[in-house]
């Protein structure tokens, strides 16, 4: 019996490891050495702060949102605070947050490892892109500070070209360069994927997670540009009166909107596909199986960075669009049930009589799933032509939505942090209060947005700043969740930075998982591997890696992953 | 610091670096080709919505000046050609003086498209509200307009605003002409500039390049072993040089009536 044997040891006892002598994180000091350092890892920390920095702006914002809602009447501010706040939490969380948090930061510190390279192709260019968010960054602070934005994250003309008072130039001119932030990353990522891989790791032995941020590169490089220039010529027009889409001049408003719409619908797969990237990573190691179908979980991520460029006038269902590209757009939404149903079922394929445990990484692996399987399944009623002339632009929207990006790409990038916290810190966060917290995240969340599908459903519009008496039971609730859901946001931000000092020593490989990271130290050197490492396994291969420690002396069943029976 | 082909650290070989660096100049240009994309596709609507105005707007532009930028624009490309294959045969001397005349030539067009830029403000069909596209039928003397030319360009208004017009019988659906056809062409003029602007902006971009490649040229450091930069900033100068070639028929020469 499986049960009888002892789960062996892993390879280091734990009392008896220390953190390696020379690491990233010691080899140089002083802030210099921070600020203009080219290494990847360290490019990654910064990003870390600067997007946790972001993700606490858009939360005070979402914050005041909610407590906003708490009444019906909407008295905490007014109308125009309102349409402000909405604005400012979108933009500081899309732009700032979501779209670099898992890419610029974990995608950053793990590629070059996972593919075996010292570095990225061009590591000036990633510092560099680090620095154009941050004057991206500083701008859209300014026009934060200097008179809020109102015209929604969206900026929609003529709003944002003519009629809004708000400080829409400088917050255009702020997202125009954090774009190119995004277009480096994408680049370098590429390149480095291309022509940066050890010896032995073919392009199907890539982990997962390397092919989902491929993928987002792809749109990274593909997309930025399009809406760097829609930016642009709504700044123009805003700035030297020129009329690209002021009516007045026969510029069309609606030829805005598609070409927004062009870059910001692949957007919600940059966020989301890192986070699938991630979860790919979770799942077998923690359910002690290699992934099911690994070759359909890599081409889903480009087939879902392929078909979300043809989908976006889903967006405008409602602008007066001809009806039969209306239609052509409905059919083609849904084709992106595809590669994500592919994924699903292949997470799922491999839970199936694996050896699962709940550890925090896991719990957020298993949360996205859920969520993200809610969110895709609401996504197509809105693909739904007819549907979406009801749910357009009401709570629906923005439960969906909010199922994607909070759902799945928060949870994904928690969990990957979570995942990866050992070989970045060297240290382990304490295990129970991180799976406190990873539940309370669970609960909070779905607290919080799931009433609104019923808002929405019951025609509760979003963007409005009060409502009806009678939505206010469902708002309440959802006000409940957001603060259950702050409490689950802070925990985090407490425990790791107490674990980067106080942490256990975590090893090599805590896990144990199969990928070229965690062969190396914890932190990693500089040049993250002593010698050139050659791969010669397969992804996710648990069998054929006795040094892993998991194979017992009768069972060629992989043992469950620490901290469980 | 990286001199003379040196390898940088992170990568394992040479080849490994050159294609890293040039794999990476291609995927820039894709990039752009998507920048430039959306303003064409702006660009595309508009012309089809409001091909007479465009047609009008198009006239009123210098083709002489255009025509000439367009053949120092091509001249410079083949200049830089000749510096990246001076480069690659290693005649270390041959390649800063290739360098510098494609920077000169660089700086004609620049200076050109100032002077036709000026032309414009002058003539005020500068998007805005000062613009008027009849100024110059009214005052032809401010914008050096006589004889046959003026009769044509009073004849293109007359035109336009027929064709902008919802009734051509009355002097007010004539008034409402004008006013559409003042608008749709001042549409024109803020695709011309947004065009062309960001494309002068790509050269400015592209002459700070050269200047780097000139003064590195001149220590001897490009030769067959070694010139990556030559190379890629080469295939940066002729993707400016491409779009100049699809703006150049797109904003003068469609619609155009020659004299």
């Amino acid at each position: 019996m499986s049960s009888v044997q002892q789960p062996p040891l892993s390879p280091q006892p734990l009392a008896e490891q220390q953190l390696p002598r020379e690491h990233y994180l010691n080899a140089t000091y002083g802030i210099r050495s921070w600020l203009l350092t080219t290494d990847h890892k360290r490019i990654a920390l910064l990003y870390l702060i600067s997007v946790t920095f972001f993700f606490f702006v858009g939360g005070i914002f979402a914050t005041l949102i909610r407590i906003h809602l708490l009444t019906p009447g909407g008295y905490l501010v007014t109308p125009e605070t309102y349409n402000k706040l909405f604005t400012m939490h979108g933009v500081a969380m899309i732009f700032f947050f979501l779209i670099p948090s898992i890419p610029a930061v974990l995608g950053n510190f793990l590629i070059p490892i996972m593919i075996g390279a010292k570095d990225l192709a061009f590591p000036k260019i990633n510092l560099l892109s680090w620095y154009i968010y941050l004057v991206g960054g500083a701008f859209v602070l300014y026009s934060f500070a200097t008179g809020g934005l109102d015209t929604g994250w969206t900026f929609y003309t003529p709003l944002s070209s003519i009629y809004s008072n708000s400080a829409v130039t400088p917050a255009v001119i702020g997202i125009f360069i954090n774009g190119f932030s995004s277009i480096l990353t994408g680049l370098n990522f590429i390149i480095t994927v291309h022509t940066m891989r050890a010896p032995g790791m073919t392009w199907f032995r890539l982990p997962l997670f390397v092919w989902a941020n491929y993928a987002t590169s792809i749109i990274f490089v593909l997309g930025t540009p399009v809406i760097a220039i829609t930016l642009l010529l709504a700044g123009l027009e805003r700035m030297f009166h020129m009329g690209f889409f002021n009516p007045v001049y026969g510029g069309d408003p609606i030829l805005f909107q598609h070409l927004f719409w062009f870059y910001s619908h692949p957007a919600v797969y940059i966020m989301i596909l890192p986070a699938m990237g991630v979860v790919s990573e979770i799942i077998p190691t923690f359910a002690r199986k290699p992934i099911f179908g690994y070759d359909f979980i890599a081409a889903s991520s480009i087939g879902i960075a392929v078909i979300g460029f043809i989908v976006w006038a889903h967006h405008m269902f409602v602008t007066g669009q001809a009806t039969y590209a209306a239609l052509a757009f409905s059919f083609l939404s849904y084709l992106v049930a595809i590669p994500s149903a592919v994924k699903v079922f292949n997470w799922t394929a491999t839970l199936y009589k694996g050896s699962i445990s709940f550890d925090t990484p896991m719990l957020y692996g298993l949360g996205f799933i859920g969520l993200f399987t809610i969110g895709g399944l609401t996504g197509l009623f809105l693909a739904c032509l007819g549907l979406d002339i009801h749910l357009h632009d009401t709570y629906f929207v923005v439960a969906h939505f909010h199922y994607i990006m909070v759902g799945g790409a928060i949870m994904g990038y928690l969990g990957g942090i979570h995942f990866w916290w050992p070989k970045i810190t060297g240290r382990l966060y304490p295990e129970y209060l991180a799976r406190i917290a990873a539940i309370t995240l669970f609960v909070g969340f779905n607290l919080t947005f799931f009433p609104q599908f019923i808002l929405g459903y019951l025609g509760m519009p979003r963007r409005y700043h009060n409502y009806p008496p009678e939505y206010q039971v469902l708002n309440v609730m959802s006000t409940a969740g957001a603060s259950i859901l702050a409490l689950g946001y802070l925990l985090p931000m407490i425990y790791l930075t107490w674990s980067m000092r106080y942490g256990k020593i975590a090893g090599k490989n805590p896990w144990p998982a199969t990928g070229l990271e965690w062969t190396t130290d914890s932190p990693p050197l500089t040049e993250n591997f002593h010698e050139t490492p050659v791969v010669d396994w397969e992804p996710y291969d648990f069998l054929h890696r006795p040094e892993l420690g998991l194979l017992g002396a009768t069972s060629k069943k992989p043992a469950p992953a620490h901290g469980d029976d | 610091m990286h001199r003379t082909g040196e390898l940088y650290g992170q990568f394992q070989t040479l080849d490994q670096q050159k294609e890293s660096a040039t794999l990476g100049m291609w995927v820039f240009l894709i990039t752009e080709i998507l920048f430039f994309g959306g303003v064409f596709m702006a660009y595309t609507i508009n012309r089809h919505a409001y091909p007479t105005a465009f047609g009008v707007g198009g006239n009123m532009l210098d083709l002489a000046l255009g025509f000439g930028n367009t053949v120092v624009l091509i001249a410079s490309s083949f200049t830089m050609a000749m510096s990246v294959w001076s480069a690659q045969t290693s005649r270390k001397k041959a390649v800063p003086v290739w360098l510098v005349a494609t920077l000169a030539l660089g700086s004609v067009f620049l200076g050109i498209k100032v002077v036709e830029y000026k032309q414009k403000f002058d003539h005020h069909l500068i998007p805005g509200h000062g613009f008027d596209i009849t100024y110059c039928s009214n005052n032809p003397s401010a914008c050096g307009l006589s004889g046959k030319a003026l009769e044509d360009e009073k004849k293109e208004i007359e035109e336009g605003i027929r064709a902008e017009t919802d009734d051509p019988n009355t002097p007010e659906g004539l008034a409402r002409g004008l006013i559409a056809l003042n608008a749709h062409a001042q549409l024109y003029f803020s695709l011309y500039f947004g065009m062309t602007g960001l494309h002068a902006l790509h050269m400015i971009i592209g002459a700070g390049l050269l200047l780097w490649l000139i003064f590195e040229g001149f220590k001897g450091r490009f030769d067959a072993n070694y010139n990556t930069p030559v190379e890629n900033i080469g295939l940066y100068w002729h993707f400016v040089d491409i779009v100049w070639i699809f703006l150049f028929p797109l904003l003068y020469l469609i619609n155009r009536h020659l004299a």
